[in-house]
């Protein structure tokens, strides 16, 4: 660890703390000067006050989605290498919307197409959803009581969500190794013979939802967990006085009285699982498209491929899957109602 | 909901809530409560299963490596891994870079969203609602969707290989995230203790920094987690912007570090556990924040 490399981190990190406070504070500046001196208008404060964000937004994100829209009717790859400028009209790169055609007629990768990609993708995500919730709840029902060591078994339970994902998932893909591997000699401990996890299509996409599971119940029951302990106990008391069951009792009070919690939850989740790049990308070691869902496939075609203009067509139609998605979601279960007040 | 309304008269369901808990869980037969303890159990060894291994693993020495043990403590354990990965590998470097970055970028983050979502709960603008869809609507955007778009970005600005780019990317991603935590944390903060703040004399923004901030700690401390966490353990971002040696945060590093040295499992092991010791404990302390933090928004609806 040399000197050099500790004050460039160090010089550069500062410099563009330094650059943000000057750009955040020349826009503060100008936008009071406009609002509150020249137009004196009443909206000059919450004006100000997102001013910094929407400047933000507009340049990570809006500005790099109209580029991509733009480059997704081009045929800009790494044979063609260049910047298309406005839809490819000045160099003939424009190919009108034949990107977003052949996303659905020719491969993504090598050999695998988009409705494969798409089953893959649905498998993956309505799996590590299901399993999460349930997972999620069931743990969070039994620690919600009084009992002996309770902040231990939380504090254990939760630790699969405090390590670095990064790490989690090397030291998966390593315990899944087919000789040394923990996960192969626990197996044969009890006379099962070694399964290959890394290797074999069905076992890595198994591997990956094992793996998934485990990082995503600790957030669910952190979730679910909050969510009882907001439900009064005079229901309780109500429900027990009228004999109902315990099962009577988990369907028709905790669960409703949940909803407000779980719902969102669930889109988060649901939305999280399905973009989530980092667990196919890791535990599939040997690249098996089997294992590619449609966001590690998206990553793939644009950086191992390089087919930029392909890459754009598809990143949006997985984009508007999602949206379509997320909207019916949210208007069957009213799930954001009450958020916008 | 209704229905329940008549409880509360009768007397004996005035001490609602924990003392009903308590006498439900005393009625529990011991048979009963055995199972939730084994049950538990089972859970936490599960979820700490890969952590004890990584420990057991980075304590042996060179020669048993692949040794199919199990042993918290292997025979002949030594420290002789963490030394190795301490004094003759990058990491240190490593770690210094993620942690300088993750610090500027949580922070910047923070102050951007926490003074937008003031914004957001407390005042009524033209935009807002839309707003407030399309902060959703970024949380669908496919991450590597952005990642072709920001690399030819910072390569025109001259921002690759440089941690501006970096810092402003990570910073400006969880922006919309943080936005809705807040907000919803924001609303149920009864908005009469600013009105009185201001009738003493305090200006609007004097109200929002002495009342509001300080009474929403715990969700400015579960935005500044989820933050660090996620800039900590960004791979992609800068996989794709960072090339030069020195520069490397800890992801690349380590990726590096598998590729140089084959198989080496105890440095992996041991660094593993050197990176993740700060998380953890940053996430432990703050996990009394957690719950209240994340569900708060939530609940109200």
């Amino acid at each position: 660890m040399n000197l050099n490399a500790v004050t460039t981190a160090i010089g550069q990190v500062a410099t563009t703390l330094v650059v943000i406070a000057i750009i955040v504070a020349v826009l503060e500046g100008a936008l009071y000067l406009l609002l509150v001196r020249i137009l004196k208008t009443r909206l000059a404060v919450p004006i100000m006050l997102v001013a910094p964000a929407v400047v933000g937004l507009t340049v990570l994100i809006l500005y790099p989605l109209l580029w991509e829209l733009n480059v997704s009717l081009t045929n800009m790859s790494l044979r063609n290498f260049k910047d298309p400028g406005l839809l490819g009209l000045s160099n003939g790169m424009f190919v009108g919307i034949s990107n977003y055609v052949e996303v659905f007629r020719d491969p993504v990768l090598k050999l695998t197409g988009f409705w494969q990609l798409l089953g893959q993708t649905l498998i993956w995500t309505a799996s590590n959803v299901t399993l999460h919730v349930l997972g999620g709840m069931a743990l969070a029902l039994l620690l919600h009581r009084q009992m002996r060591g309770k902040g231990i078994y939380r504090a254990l339970i939760v630790l699969p969500w405090a390590i670095p994902q990064v790490i989690a998932l090397l030291v998966w893909r390593t315990e899944y190794n087919n000789q040394y591997g923990a996960v192969n000699q626990l197996l044969n401990m009890i006379g099962i013979p070694n399964i290959p996890w890394l290797s074999d299509p069905l076992w890595n996409f198994v591997a990956m939802i094992i793996t998934n599971v485990w990082l995503g119940i600790p957030f669910m029951m952190v979730i679910i967990l909050g969510g009882l302990q907001s439900i009064s106990g005079e229901f309780y008391e109500a429900a027990e006085m009228d004999g109902a069951t315990s099962r009577q009792t988990f369907r028709h009070i905790t669960l409703p009285l949940l909803r407000p919690v779980l719902t969102p939850a669930i889109i988060l989740g649901t939305v999280w699982t399905f973009n989530n790049i980092n667990v196919p990308f890791f535990i599939n070691q040997n690249e098996l498209e089997t294992s590619d869902i449609l966001v590690t496939a998206l990553f793939r075609q644009a950086f191992q491929y390089n087919r930029y203009g392909d890459a754009a067509a598809f990143a949006f139609i997985i984009f508007a899957l999602l949206l379509v998605f997320t909207v019916y979601y949210i208007r069957r279960t009213g799930g954001l109602k009450g958020a916008y007040e | 909901m209704s229905g329940s309304a008549a409880v509360p008269s009768i007397p004996v369901a005035k001490t609602a809530g924990k003392a009903a808990r308590i006498a439900s869980s005393r009625g529990e037969t011991p048979g009963k409560r055995f199972a939730i303890h084994a049950i538990l159990i089972f859970a936490a060894i599960i979820a700490i299963f890969p952590v004890i291994r990584v420990f057991g693993v980075a304590l042996r020495p060179g020669n048993r490596l692949l040794d199919s043990e199990f042993a918290l403590i292997p025979p002949g354990a030594t420290f002789e891994s963490f030394r190795h990965v301490l004094t003759e590998t990058d990491l240190p470097l490593w770690l210094f870079n993620s942690m300088v970055l993750t610090t500027g970028a949580s922070i910047v983050g923070l102050l951007i969203a926490a003074t937008s979502a003031y914004a957001f709960s407390r005042f009524k603008f033209p935009g807002r609602g839309v707003g407030l869809t399309l902060l959703l609507a970024t949380q669908l955007i496919p991450a590597a969707m952005l990642l072709v778009p920001l690399y030819i970005l910072a390569v025109q600005l001259k921002l690759a290989n440089s941690y501006v780019g970096m810092v402003i990317a990570l910073s400006v991603t969880s922006v919309p995230f943080s936005i809705w935590i807040l907000k919803g944390y924001y609303d149920t903060v009864p908005i009469e203790l600013e009105e009185a703040a201001r009738i003493d004399g305090c200006s609007q923004l004097e109200a929002f920094w002495r009342i509001l901030l300080p009474l929403s700690t715990p969700a400015l401390v579960i935005v500044f987690l989820f933050n660090f966490l996620a800039a900590w353990n960004d791979y992609f971002l800068a996989r794709i912007l960072l090339t030069k040696q020195e520069l490397l945060t800890w992801p690349l590093g380590l990726q590096r570090f598998q590729a140089q040295f084959q198989t080496q499992w105890n440095d992996l092991a041991a660094s593993s556990i050197l990176i993740s010791i700060p998380v953890v404990a940053l996430f432990l302390y703050s996990s009394k924040w957690l719950v209240s933090g994340v569900t708060a928004g939530g609940v109200k609806g």
